[in-house]
């Protein structure tokens, strides 16, 4: 598949309805969704034939793309009801299987090593401080192969001390800087849209 | 939900011991059969699975067709073609997990199992 035609295909998903603030759900747009998964697949062949989880999937953006690009079995995973009822009917509507799981990600505990590669959008910590970095050890423990994952590139220290020091990362690279570009969808916003400019990391587990 | 999820879920109410697997309840199972047949893949996940995991989750979905015990040396191609049935097309659509230690039972509804803990079991 060309990244053209599955940029196309992410746009035509449904995104939050009724999005909740406090956890911090914000669409994954098109296009950092096929370039983060289609780099993935292209660089570094971690998603086609592959277990993929998503954690934190909210309408499964990043699980329609892995499954697009022919991931063996794709999971998501959200704590909220709404998000997972939308995503499921994401995937009905693109024709692609997909899993998914309600839980809070921070209490999940996942036996064995069958998920290869994590992928994830993950709340910033700007709501619930440290949910960032909740994610990234959960996604550590769980990833044979790898987990890619957006963080805000002011982090950018910060996150690639903690995964090499604490959550078992044999390597942590910015693949690349992109704008993440906001709509104004919460009541508090207050410009109609604001860029961040958030890293695209891959970390690699060390092997048991 | 499919076995290839059951097989990594596991009870994570504090203090528990016996976290894994959880009994499957099943009351709607749905079979879909275009799932790709590949069979790398397949040799690949024979080595992570728990093996009877799935063999009894498949049964409680109404499948028997597995054998009790994965085979040791080359596996036929009717053994992987059970295997990726069981696997990857029998769907849990409405049901419970129950962990084997406390008996506690998580949802499955509309394919999603529902493993949110109350507050007493953080």
């Amino acid at each position: 598949m060309k990244l053209k035609q599955l940029e196309g295909l992410l746009g035509d998903l449904q995104q939050f309805s009724n999005p909740k603030v406090d956890l911090e759900q914000y669409p994954t747009g098109p296009h950092i969704a096929s370039r983060m998964l289609f780099t993935a697949e292209n660089s570094y062949g971690d998603i086609t034939d592959k277990v993929v989880a998503d954690f934190g999937c909210g309408c499964g953006t990043l699980s329609a793309a892995a499954a697009l690009l022919d991931a063996a079995c794709v999971i998501g995973f959200d704590i909220d009801p709404q998000s997972l009822e939308t995503a499921t009917l994401n995937a009905e509507e693109l024709e692609v299987e997909i899993d998914f799981v309600q839980c809070d990600i921070t209490k999940l505990e996942l036996k064995g090593r069958v998920v290869d590669t994590v992928v994830m959008n993950p709340p910033f910590g700007t709501r619930k401080k440290g949910a960032d970095m909740e994610f990234l050890s959960a996604a550590m423990k769980v990833a044979s192969r790898a987990v890619y994952s957006l963080h805000k590139t002011s982090t950018r220290e910060h996150i690639k001390r903690a995964a090499l020091r604490d959550f078992n990362a044999k390597t942590a690279e910015v693949i690349c800087e992109l704008r993440y570009d906001l709509p104004k969808l919460y009541k508090f916003h207050k410009r109609k849209e604001v860029d961040i400019a958030v890293d695209l990391w891959r970390f690699e587990p060390k092997q048991k | 939900m499919r076995l290839i999820v059951h097989n990594m879920l596991t009870c994570n109410i504090k203090g528990v011991v016996n976290k894994f697997p959880l009994r499957i309840e099943a009351e709607k199972v749905v079979i879909k059969k275009e799932v790709d047949f590949n069979t790398d893949f397949l040799r690949h996940m024979l080595a992570k699975i728990e093996w009877k995991a799935l063999v009894d989750g498949a049964r409680s979905m109404g499948y028997t067709e597995l054998p009790d015990h994965a085979p040791e040396a080359e596996e036929s191609y009717s053994f992987l073609k059970k295997f990726h049935h069981a696997l990857l097309e029998l769907h849990l659509e409405e049901g419970s997990l129950v962990c084997q230690e406390t008996g506690r039972k998580f949802p499955v509804e509309k394919g999603v199992p529902n493993m949110l803990l109350h507050e007493d079991e953080v």
